[in-house]
């Protein structure tokens, strides 16, 4: 029996507000804020990227699960900002933690579903028994070109689950996944933000997949909407992941527990890894928890997880995601974060 | 010159259609016009389209649908009026049945504007404006037809809330078309509450960006009587210009091309603009319908607010104006506009139009427009 046995979260303290946004461009903050279901964005340090995002997450999930790092025989870190474009993120995150040298780690890139990419890959090999742990992460500190709607999601965050066949918090009942050619997002090599089709990333691509894949795997496990008492779908805004739900048969109640993009806005890789975390964070031993991500281009994964008893014991032992969510935040105005994220250097 | 028939129709569901070509959903609306004819031959083809080279990246287009269509080497032609390139196919298929040239000839319009991005779709149609001397400076559709609403609004007394109404009136026929790209009813409230695009248009002032085609096929009238099948006379054509550029018209608040064009095409007709039982007009702003129900003399120079605000050009009103739901609800894919005008035009005197049929109508006007008016196309059709 394989399922995750410890899990982290980490989420930057800064903030930005949608009405922050929309004043520098001049653009109807109130329809953005109605149309996207969306009300602040995490924003990332001058010094965070996904490495250190995933390192300070993987610390947090290697602490519920209480083991030796150096039995972890996989590392795998989904992402669509890895700092660089030749050298592993995965060796950085494998050294931090004391899992090398005897590790197997890769980086993974496919949109905004890196993150259970990974989670599916370290989930197998430990279904496989090549391995005795595995750590997957998501994480992203996401791009969206100034002005564009995309700036008022992108956002940055990580979650990262180590994966055993022992100890385990929430056990794996199955898994799905679901792809097809389908352009709807994209980032060419050497271009700094990512260019979207519009509309063209609802119905065909989000909903298609999303929708697919949460079928497909039911019908799969021979289960319906109310068998689970939490859905957790990948988040690019506030109203696509109800919508999601909705078409499904899920209630809100299901949703809200791992709906956090209104106040986190879209982690990419983090998005639906993040919204699992929070929901672990309020599950009860027992819990069917189901697990949708998208990724453009595009595709979805899916998971079902009953959580176990372990879940109260672990629980405490690292930040809930609904606290760095919530405290100790920190606004920022757009110049501060336009300095941040880098759209604006000082001359060389 | 002879008289001309519209014999046969074909139209298929308007919208985001993103697993169709341009030639599959030409392709297919176009079979429906044939089949709906009961003819086998057509001997002649033009098709309306704006823009092509733009939305897709193809020109010689009328070669590439008569191949598509299984149809070569039968001639056919491309016409572009911008936004009324469709209107003004039919009008050059008219010609050609009515001079004798062929019999049978098949008009479609086809435009497919969802395969480029909103700023590629929003060029590509500024370029029906002048672009010396309006698109080089910035100007775009929303932001002319915004200039001629405040004019209006300035000179006249037009309020938010009329322009408003015709999005209200608009939708609710919209809502009985289910070829309608957004069959759904709106409220004043929720026009007025929506996204501001250029002030003072919202969103729900402005027609959407639609993939979409439209097919009709016409014959002499004597060929038409001897299908047995329902016909439409095409009763009279009109065809009027104007400047491109907003800035060089007297009236801001005026479109003269639409006002000509419809006299023309009524005196062609021997028809008097009360003798018109329902009228598809290019609405394809707010404002535009208001001042086309003026220029077509509805009603007086300014009162086209009012009149919709009155109900004049609601479905039980005098002048019922967009059974279809107009460009507003129904779509615009633009060179296919002005041909799927005339397609519901000829299926409301079949007394085929289902929910939104205007009772016992003989005869219909339809008036398509390019750019800000600077073409205008108008046809008048007759029930036998």
């Amino acid at each position: 029996m394989a399922g995750i046995v410890g899990y982290g979260a980490y989420i930057p303290r800064n903030r930005i507000k949608v009405e922050e946004i929309a004043k520098v461009w001049g653009a109807d903050a109130p329809s953005y804020k109605k149309g996207l279901m969306l009300e602040e964005k995490s924003v990332p340090s001058p010094d965070q990227d996904t490495i250190t995002m995933s390192v300070e997450a993987s610390k947090r999930a290697l602490r519920r699960a209480g083991i030796d790092p150096r039995e972890i025989g996989a590392v795998y870190v989904g992402s669509e900002s890895h700092p660089y474009a030749v050298k592993p993120s995965g060796t950085v995150l494998a050294e931090a933690i004391g899992a090398t040298p005897e590790v197997h780690t890769a980086d993974l890139e496919f949109a905004c579903k890196a993150g259970t990419e990974a989670m599916f890959i370290a989930l197998s090999l430990v279904q496989a028994g090549a391995i005795k742990y595995g750590l997957a992460v998501g994480a992203d500190t996401s791009q969206g070109a100034p002005g564009d709607a995309l700036e008022y999601s992108a956002a940055a965050g990580a979650a990262a689950f180590i994966f055993g066949q022992d100890g385990l918090v929430a056990e794996t009942l199955d898994t799905y996944s679901y792809t097809t050619d389908t352009p709807d997002f994209w980032r060419r090599e050497y271009q700094y933000y990512p260019q979207h089709g519009g509309r063209f990333t609802g119905d065909p691509a989000y909903f298609k997949h999303v929708t697919g894949a949460a079928r497909g795997l039911m019908d799969k496990a021979k289960m319906k909407p109310a068998d689970f008492a939490y859905v957790v779908f990948h988040q690019p805004n506030g109203k696509f992941p109800l919508r999601a739900g909705e078409i499904l048969g899920f209630t809100k109640k299901q949703i809200e527990p791992g709906w956090l993009v209104p106040r986190l806005g879209n982690t990419y890789s983090g998005s639906s890894p993040l919204g699992l975390t929070a929901t672990l964070d309020i599950a009860k031993p027992g819990n069917l928890i189901l697990v949708v991500s998208y990724g453009s281009g595009a595709g979805s994964d899916g998971f079902i997880f009953k959580v176990t008893k372990r879940i109260d014991e672990v629980r405490e032992l690292a930040p809930l995601t609904s606290v760095l969510l919530d405290q100790n935040k920190n606004y920022l105005e757009y110049g501060v974060y336009a300095k941040y994220r880098r759209k604006i250097r000082k001359a060389e | 010159m002879r008289d001309v028939a519209v014999i046969g129709v074909g139209m298929t569901k308007w919208g985001e259609l993103w697993e169709k070509s341009l030639r599959t959903i030409f392709d297919e609306t176009a079979l429906l016009a044939i089949e709906d004819a009961g003819v086998e031959r057509i001997d002649s083809m033009v098709v309306g389209c704006m823009s092509s080279g733009l939305f897709v990246g193809q020109e010689h287009l009328a070669s590439l649908l008569a191949d598509s269509l299984g149809r070569i080497p039968i001639p056919a032609a491309r016409v572009e009026s911008a936004c009324s390139s469709g209107g003004l196919a039919l009008r050059q298929g008219f010609i050609e049945v009515a001079s004798g040239l062929s019999d049978v000839v098949l008009v479609a319009g086809v435009e497919k504007m969802t395969d480029v991005t909103g700023c590629e779709a929003t060029y590509a149609l500024g370029t029906a404006a002048d672009q010396e001397y309006e698109g080089y400076h910035g100007l775009t559709f929303p932001g002319l037809y915004a200039m001629m609403a405040v004019a209006h609004m300035h000179q006249y007394g037009t309020t938010r809330e009329q322009l408003a109404r015709v999005a209200v009136k608009n939708h609710e026929n919209g809502s009985k078309n289910p070829l309608a790209q957004f069959p759904f009813k709106v409220t004043v409230d929720a026009v007025v509450n929506s996204v501001l695009v250029a002030d003072p248009l919202r969103i729900l002032d402005c027609s959407p960006i639609t993939d979409g085609a439209a097919a009709v096929v016409l014959c002499p009238l004597d060929l038409a009587r001897k299908t047995g099948k329902p016909f439409v006379r095409i009763a009279g054509t009109g065809q009027a210009t104007d400047t491109i550029a907003l800035s060089s018209r007297k009236d801001l608040t005026w479109l003269e091309s639409t006002r000509v064009a419809a006299q023309k095409a009524l005196a062609m007709a021997g028809r008097k603009i009360d003798d018109i039982h329902l009228f598809e007009v290019h609405d394809c702003f707010t404002i535009a319908e208001i001042m086309i129900t003026e220029a077509l003399g509805l009603v007086g120079k300014g009162r086209g607010g009012p009149a919709v605000e009155e109900g004049l050009t609601s479905m039980g009103g005098k002048y019922p104006v967009n059974p279809s739901g107009g460009l507003k609800a129904k779509g615009h894919p633009v060179g296919a506009t002005g041909v799927a005008q005339a397609v519901e035009a000829v299926k409301q005197l079949r007394g085929e139009a289902g929910e939104r049929q205007v009772k016992g109508a003989k005869r219909a006007l339809t008036q398509n427009m390019g750019g800000t008016g600077g073409s205008s196309v108008v046809h008048v059709f007759e029930a036998e």
